[in-house]
């Protein structure tokens, strides 16, 4: 079980309306991801799913049965808080039992599911002290283990990593996905990471300003953005957008490139310009090109180790088949 | 630098100290002619022996622990409860804010004197017109239930000190945390109980402890109500007797290292407490 369904859902705190209309279906065992930038109402969505805040109109439903009105407890719903939120006075034990205690389960049937859970998520050395005691990623794993020990029919994380070094991010953002596969739950999971959204999402919402943009698997968002916010929100470095009249000659308002869709030639390409920053990753190198006389800097990629200094001519030729269009509205063009 | 503020402080505390220590190994009735200038007898732990051996001795200490542990009670239980009510989006929550406070900054003797003649009196007393209206023989507060009418005073000037104290205790719960408890299944009592309470319980060890310093040593409104009679002489009252009506500063002084004593062994007690809850 776990599928959860919006119909013509909005939200308004006072006389602004943070949500628009929104229809939304979440299928059961989906790892679905809201992206968006800070302030797109993301966390306003993912609580009007777990019942904290109240719709302003529309409907909920989770697993086919009207959710509209159920109090969080009720919904079957269990959520990871981006601080966290453990209880501080309590033992890792005690935080993770809480549910079950709440929920006036024999302590056997407890017992074994916090050992289950401190099992799977490592947290066996430190069951019995306080969450002041522990590191941020160990406090990430206290936070989940509260979360499955309840069986829940989906689970919504707001934003959990944000709190945790580059490091510890990569390797939760694993775990994560690794508990996806193996407990086959439904996981609604907010970031306003787009590399976080496109590692871990089986499909990804992309909002903003409350509105939905596209909904779509990681590469089809990749590789046809529905619209140019979309366009320059997923992918890293971020898409090439050009207007005016180099779009003009391609029948489109703006025209799209990726950085590693565009090669780097000898001598004269279809766009010429002098090398600004490089950042060399190693495996691959960005340039910054100035002076393409498009209007906008480019972004290239080169694959491994290229010798291009700054202020060395460069010339490019863009794949004209990997080449994104779009309209004055701003919307794709087939 | 640090020289004359440590030589001031030392003397403001051990001038009285040293004195207190002194008078209570002596015989000292200013009455009957004896004076610092004329020197003073040494009568080792006679006073001691006296005051602890008097009649008055335990039922003051029983009845200071039974202010003390009262007031502690009614300010804990209400501050916690004015708290949470105040902690409610409400209209005029300032006014309302200022309103509560408010008995904190009347002096002890000038609410004692109100209590004890506009409100307690039995004859003109807002409560005897109150019983009264309703039928009922007026209650004579302050002589018939005169423990629970002081305990009732003090308490209604330190409630707000309370209130105010866990206030900002509840202020500081993250709100996440409660949510957290709310899909977990808790009900609101349990998040009180489970969630609020705890969070709280470092600012409940701090008001207990400023507020047993503060209580041990009440004085105005004992003076003011009952004068120590009808059961309410508490040790401070019975050492200010002591030396002010028998005029025995060498029997008081004894009393009063008694209580110096008696205030470390509860401070000791309590601070134990507070380190625990703030270690956490
Ligand atoms: N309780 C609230 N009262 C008023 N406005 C709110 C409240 N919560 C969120 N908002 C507003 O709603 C918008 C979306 O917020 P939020 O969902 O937290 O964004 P995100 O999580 O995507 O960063 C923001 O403009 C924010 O100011
Ligand atoms: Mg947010």
């Amino acid at each position: 079980m776990g599928q959860i369904e919006l119909k013509q859902v909005t939200k308004s705190f006072g006389n602004t309306q943070v949500i628009p209309p929104l229809d939304l279906t979440i299928h059961e065992g989906e790892f679905t991801v809201f992206v968006g930038p800070s302030g797109c109402g993301k966390s306003t969505l993912l609580r009007l799913i777990a019942g904290l805040e109240d719709i302003s109109s529309g409907h909920i439903e989770i697993d086919g049965t009207d959710a509209t009105s159920l109090v969080p407890a009720k919904r079957g719903l269990a959520m990871v808080f981006q601080s966290y939120a453990l209880y501080p006075h309590m033992s890792v034990r005690k935080n993770i039992a809480f549910p079950l205690k709440m929920a006036k389960m024999d302590q056997a049937e407890i017992d074994k599911r916090v050992n289950a859970a401190a099992e799977v998520l490592n947290l066996k050395d430190y069951i019995d002290r306080r969450p002041g005691q522990l590191s941020g990623g160990q406090r990430q794993r206290v936070a989940i283990g509260r979360a499955i020990v309840r069986e829940p029919s989906a689970f919504l994380f707001d934003e959990p990593l944000s709190n945790l070094d580059a490091a510890l991010r990569v390797g939760m953002r694993l775990e994560i996905s690794e508990l996806h596969k193996r407990l086959k739950t439904t996981m609604v999971y907010v970031t306003h990471d787009q590399v976080e959204a496109m590692t871990m999402a089986d499909k990804i919402v992309v909002l903003q300003a409350g509105v939905i943009e596209q909904i779509g698997s990681p590469l089809e968002l990749y590789r046809t953005p529905r619209n140019v916010f979309v366009a320059g929100f997923i992918g890293s470095p971020k898409m090439n957008l050009i207007t005016g009249e180099e779009a003009a000659k391609y029948d489109a308002h703006t025209i799209g490139v990726r950085p590693e869709h565009i090669d780097v030639v000898d001598g004269e390409g279809e766009w010429n310009g002098t090398v600004g920053v490089a950042e060399h990753l190693g495996s691959d190198t960005f340039f910054h090109i100035h002076n393409t006389g498009l209007g906008e800097m480019l972004t290239v990629r080169a694959i491994g180790d290229v010798s291009l200094k700054h202020g060395d001519k460069i010339g490019l030729n863009p794949r004209k088949n990997e080449m994104h269009r779009f309209d004055a509205a701003g919307l794709r063009i087939a | 630098m640090m020289a004359p503020a440590v030589v001031l402080l030392l003397g403001w505390m051990l001038v009285p100290l040293v004195l207190t220590l002194w008078f209570s190994f002596v015989k000292f009735l200013p009455m009957r002619g004896d004076s610092i200038a004329k020197g003073l007898d040494w009568v080792g732990f006679e006073n001691y022996v006296r005051f602890f051996s008097s009649s008055s001795f335990w039922p003051s200490v029983q009845i200071t622990v039974l202010m003390v542990g009262g007031v502690l009670a009614i300010c804990i239980i209400f501050g916690v409860l004015f708290a949470l009510l105040l902690d409610q989006p409400m209209w005029g929550q300032g006014i309302v804010r200022i309103l509560v406070i408010a008995p904190f900054f009347v002096m002890p003797t000038v609410s004692a004197l109100v209590w004890k003649n506009m409100m307690m009196d039995p004859v003109n007393g807002l409560f005897a017109h109150l019983w009264r209206f309703f039928g009922a023989e007026p209650v004579v507060w302050l002589q018939d239930a005169s423990l629970s009418s002081i305990i009732f005073i003090v308490s209604w000037q330190w409630l707000p000190f309370a209130t105010l104290i866990l206030l900002t205790a509840i202020q500081s719960l993250d709100s996440e945390q409660l949510e957290a408890s709310e899909m977990d299944g808790a009900h609101p009592l349990q998040r009180f109980a489970y969630i609020v309470l705890p969070h709280m319980g470092r600012a409940i060890t701090i008001v207990t402890l400023i507020m047993t310093i503060f209580l041990l040593s009440i004085f105005a409104e004992i003076f003011v109500t009952t004068g120590g009679a009808f059961g309410t002489r508490t040790l401070t009252f019975l050492i200010f007797q002591r030396v002010i009506d028998s005029q025995n500063i060498g029997l008081g002084s004894a009393g009063g290292v008694y209580a110096i004593i008696l205030a470390n062994i509860i401070a000791i007690f309590l601070m134990r407490i507070v380190g625990k809850n703030l270690d956490q």
